[in-house]
């Protein structure tokens, strides 16, 4: 028992190192700049720090959490389900994995509420607190969905073996075909959403999937196939969030 | 601290619905299809329970760290006596924003380059191309894509343009590149544009660009305020696809020489 809690303590400092090394580099321009060009005072340097600290303990927490519980069990059903052979089950299971990562996503849990926050300002939608949290609820799943819809193309394209360029430029014609008809305030959130999505649970078992599933098939190669999931699954939001402004509207 | 605790208990409810969909797919399909019980169970229990107390945490903190951070130093760099103190002009045209394209630039270089999934894409560029591509070359040409993307995504929230233009213009460039790039690099690179952004970076870049758009002149947050993470996805497919077929291009000279 005791061996378990050292365990626990040595991978929880090793994460919580980790997560100040990714803070490091923000925190260090910051004080650069703040030190070197404006020379002005910062307010509430308190609560700021006491932040900062919120943030580095729950993206430990967090990774510490998706490493111990959720990755392991995914990764191996990912693989088990790519070896199966029923295509139906793979197809709703990568459905279910990419929607329900992406639900989970804390980047898009974040900006999902700053441009619920943005569009009740500007009066896009309704003064009240609940349209703002059905609005940022919408656009999230919105978003799940269109990664849901991205991984089932994606695992489609590795058992057909289609070419993942077809995809991309196919992709790339929906958002400019898209963009003039949607309404102007939901360009920008619409673009950012692709990048915002794959981020900490999605890009692991989203690879996990796509690496297991390049490998059990004859003829793939994991390392050019298994690829191009995630890549995918960064056009879809934009097209979907475009249609979601569209609905709202 | 009472106000504290009843408004992060909402958070960690919040948080527990966000993982339900996820929790419900893998213990459903693990039941009803794989139908093995879950090894080390009350392991994986404690672990969901610390994504969700991470979660909870995690956004509880943005809401006076990074967000007010970046919403501050757009603030700042913008503000007319700043402008004032360190243009020489008096106009305020774009020009006098240099400061802001430069922050912007060293927040997307020094964030990119610590990135550890862009190491580990990195690492497995090299094993692939045997060598062609150096994993340090890789990162630093990722790292000046987003840099310069960044950049320029202020810029184009400063100046108000249309923010479609500049992406039609990256998605041609990419379509052009994935025509003459080795074929083995594009899918790496196509994916490198959406690991290049992490969780702690899309806070701080999103809140920068509405900041910057709530204070410089002329400029509306709902039109001009998002865009900046675009930006930073796809400039690293440009760079990456760029620097694989300059590698090919010296390797093809030396062994011609």
């Amino acid at each position: 028992m005791s061996s378990l809690v050292r365990l626990l303590k040595n991978r929880f400092t090793l994460q919580l190192t980790r997560s100040l090394l990714d803070l490091a580099p923000i925190v260090g321009v910051i004080v650069a700049f703040q030190v070197g060009v404006i020379h002005q005072p910062i307010p509430e340097v308190f609560a700021l720090l006491l932040g900062l600290l919120q943030v580095v303990l729950g993206l430990t927490l967090f990774v510490l959490g998706l490493e111990q519980g959720l990755f392991p069990i995914g990764e191996s059903m990912a693989y088990a389900f790519a070896r199966k052979g029923s295509v139906l089950w793979l197809l709703l299971f990568a459905f279910g994995l990419g929607f329900g990562t992406t639900v989970a996503e804390p980047a898009l849990i974040a900006v999902a509420n700053q441009a619920a926050d943005v569009a009740r300002q500007g009066n896009v939608i309704a003064d009240s607190l609940e349209a703002q949290e059905n609005y940022a609820l919408g656009l999230r799943l919105t978003v799940a969905l269109s990664v849901g819809f991205a991984i089932v193309v994606g695992v489609l394209r590795i058992l057909r073996g289609w070419p993942l360029h077809y995809l991309m430029i196919g992709g790339y014609i929906g958002v400019m075909i898209m963009t003039p008809f949607a309404p102007a305030e939901i360009i920008g959130i619409a673009y950012d959403s692709g990048g915002v999505t794959t981020s900490t649970i999605t890009v692991p078992l989203v690879t996990a999937l796509g690496v297991g599933l390049a490998t059990a098939i004859k003829g793939r190669n994991p390392l050019l196939d298994g690829f191009g999931l995630i890549a995918f699954a960064s056009l879809t939001p934009m097209v979907f969030v475009m249609a979601f402004g569209m609905l709202v509207r | 601290m009472i106000d504290w605790f009843i408004h992060f208990s909402g958070t960690l409810g919040a948080a527990c619905r966000d993982i339900l969909p996820i929790a419900a797919i893998i213990f459903g399909s693990q039941v009803l299809i794989i139908r093995r019980p879950i090894p080390n169970l009350r392991r994986v229990l404690a672990g969901f329970f610390y994504v969700v107390l991470g979660i909870a945490l995690f956004l509880e903190g943005l809401e006076t760290s990074l967000f007010p951070l970046g919403e501050l130093m757009a603030k700042q760099l913008t503000s007319s006596t700043f402008i004032q103190a360190s243009a020489r002009t008096t106009e305020m045209d774009w020009q006098a924003y240099g400061w802001v394209y430069a922050f912007a630039a060293a927040i997307g270089f020094a964030t990119t380059l610590a990135e550890p999934s862009l190491l580990a894409v990195a690492l497995k560029a090299e094993e692939i191309s045997g060598g062609a591509i150096g994993a340090w070359g890789l990162r630093l040409a990722v790292s000046l894509g987003v840099a310069f993307g960044i950049a320029l995504g202020t810029y184009r929230i400063v100046t108000g343009t249309e923010l479609y233009l500049y992406i039609l213009a990256g998605y041609v460039v990419v379509v052009i590149q994935t025509a003459f790039a080795p074929k083995m690099i594009v899918g790496l690179a196509y994916d490198s544009g959406g690991v290049t952004t992490s969780t702690v970076t899309v806070p701080l870049v999103t809140a920068l660009g509405l900041g910057l758009a709530s204070t410089v002149p002329g400029r509306d947050p709902v039109l001009d305020g998002f865009g900046l993470i675009a930006f930073a996805s796809l400039f690293p497919i440009i760079s990456v696809m760029g620097y694989a077929q300059a590698a090919a291009w010296l390797s093809r000279r030396r062994s011609l020489s």
